[in-house]
């Protein structure tokens, strides 16, 4: 965040010195680019918010827990095509998962398709890429990561 | 005014209904409502007004100053190999939710950036940025990370030819959002 702001205001004076048409005209380029796409960034983020307090810690542990054997890898592909986490809650998550009994190849699962495939960004996607494109996209994706999480689930059989 | 409701047909209701859950969940003391508030909404909510503008000024800026030809050069239609690493690279080195890769995308896209080479963006974007990485070697060790990234990057590579070469047959575009 703070070096983010750094940068962008370092960037922002120099490219004011350089040229100050240009710089205006780029500025308000990015936040018109911005604003249109606003409604369909706050209505995805009041979902995910919604989505998020149904996936607590609890119902992660029960779905993809021990005791849940085969179902707890298409639960944890399931809830992570599903859920938008940032990585500074996912990880964490995943830590106290582990921590927890969850196995390794579970969790790959559960962080690659959390990571590779958003079934609840698919509004804003498709407003750049057009609904096809995007589902197409979060298809393959969906299949990568099941694939990424079942060799890891092998490797760490085998190591 | 009417094009603009019919863009955001299912944007405005859902602010609006979530507006007036939230305002009536804390005029009646609802926990649910207020928890889904301050706990999920707010932290995503302050991302979106803090991060983001900035994201969205730099690609303002970097729409202005760079010409096409030098983008098209390094990471358009005849880039390869080369191509494929300087967009990976960019996305490494990038922080923020998998939304933002979007615009870049287009904005890449518009430069001259060949569709296999935006497409390998977004995902290599979704797979492993270095902000991120620090989080997960710290929960998860580094063995599972960098398993993690290596099987990964030839998955996403393939995706990205995969798409790449879809996007070209269908002569599809991106949109400004």
């Amino acid at each position: 965040m703070i070096p983010l702001t750094i940068f962008t205001t370092m960037l922002v004076i120099i490219s004011f010195i350089v040229d100050r048409k240009k710089t205006i005209k780029g500025i308000k380029k990015g936040l018109k680019q911005f604003l249109k796409i606003l409604p369909t960034l706050l209505s995805v983020i009041i979902i995910i918010s919604i989505v998020l307090f149904f996936v607590s810690d609890k119902f992660l542990m029960e779905y993809l827990g021990k005791e849940a054997g085969l179902g707890a890898y298409v639960s944890a592909a399931a809830i992570g095509s599903v859920s938008l986490l940032p990585g500074f809650i996912a990880y964490p998550l995943a830590g106290i998962l582990l921590q927890s009994g969850v196995s390794y190849s579970v969790i790959a699962v559960f962080i690659t398709t959390l990571m590779m495939v958003g079934i609840l960004t698919i509004p804003i996607e498709a407003r750049y890429f057009g609904l096809k494109t995007t589902i197409i996209r979060n298809t393959l994706s969906f299949i990568g990561a099941i694939t990424v999480g079942t060799v890891m689930a092998f490797i760490y059989y085998l190591i | 005014m009417k094009a603009l409701l019919k863009k955001y047909k299912f944007d405005f209701p859902i602010i609006i209904v979530f507006i007036l859950f939230i305002g009536s969940s804390f005029y009646f003391n609802y926990n649910p409502g207020k928890q889904i508030f301050e706990d999920n909404f707010w932290m995503f909510f302050k991302e979106m007004i803090l991060v983001i503008p900035m994201m969205f000024i730099l690609i303002g800026l970097f729409d202005v100053w760079i010409p096409k030809e030098r983008i098209q050069k390094h990471i358009g239609d005849a880039s390869g190999l080369k191509g494929m690493l300087l967009v990976m690279l960019l996305a490494f080195i990038q922080a923020g939710p998998l939304y933002a890769a979007f615009p870049v995308a287009y904005l890449l896209w518009k430069k001259g950036c060949s569709p296999v080479n935006v497409f390998i963006y977004i995902s290599a974007f979704t797979t492993a940025k270095i902000p991120m990485l620090t989080f997960e070697i710290g929960f998860l060790g580094l063995k599972f990370s960098l398993l993690r990234i290596l099987i990964t990057i030839p998955v996403f590579i393939l995706i990205g030819i995969i798409m790449g070469r879809y996007f070209k047959r269908n002569e599809c575009k991106i949109n400004e959002g």
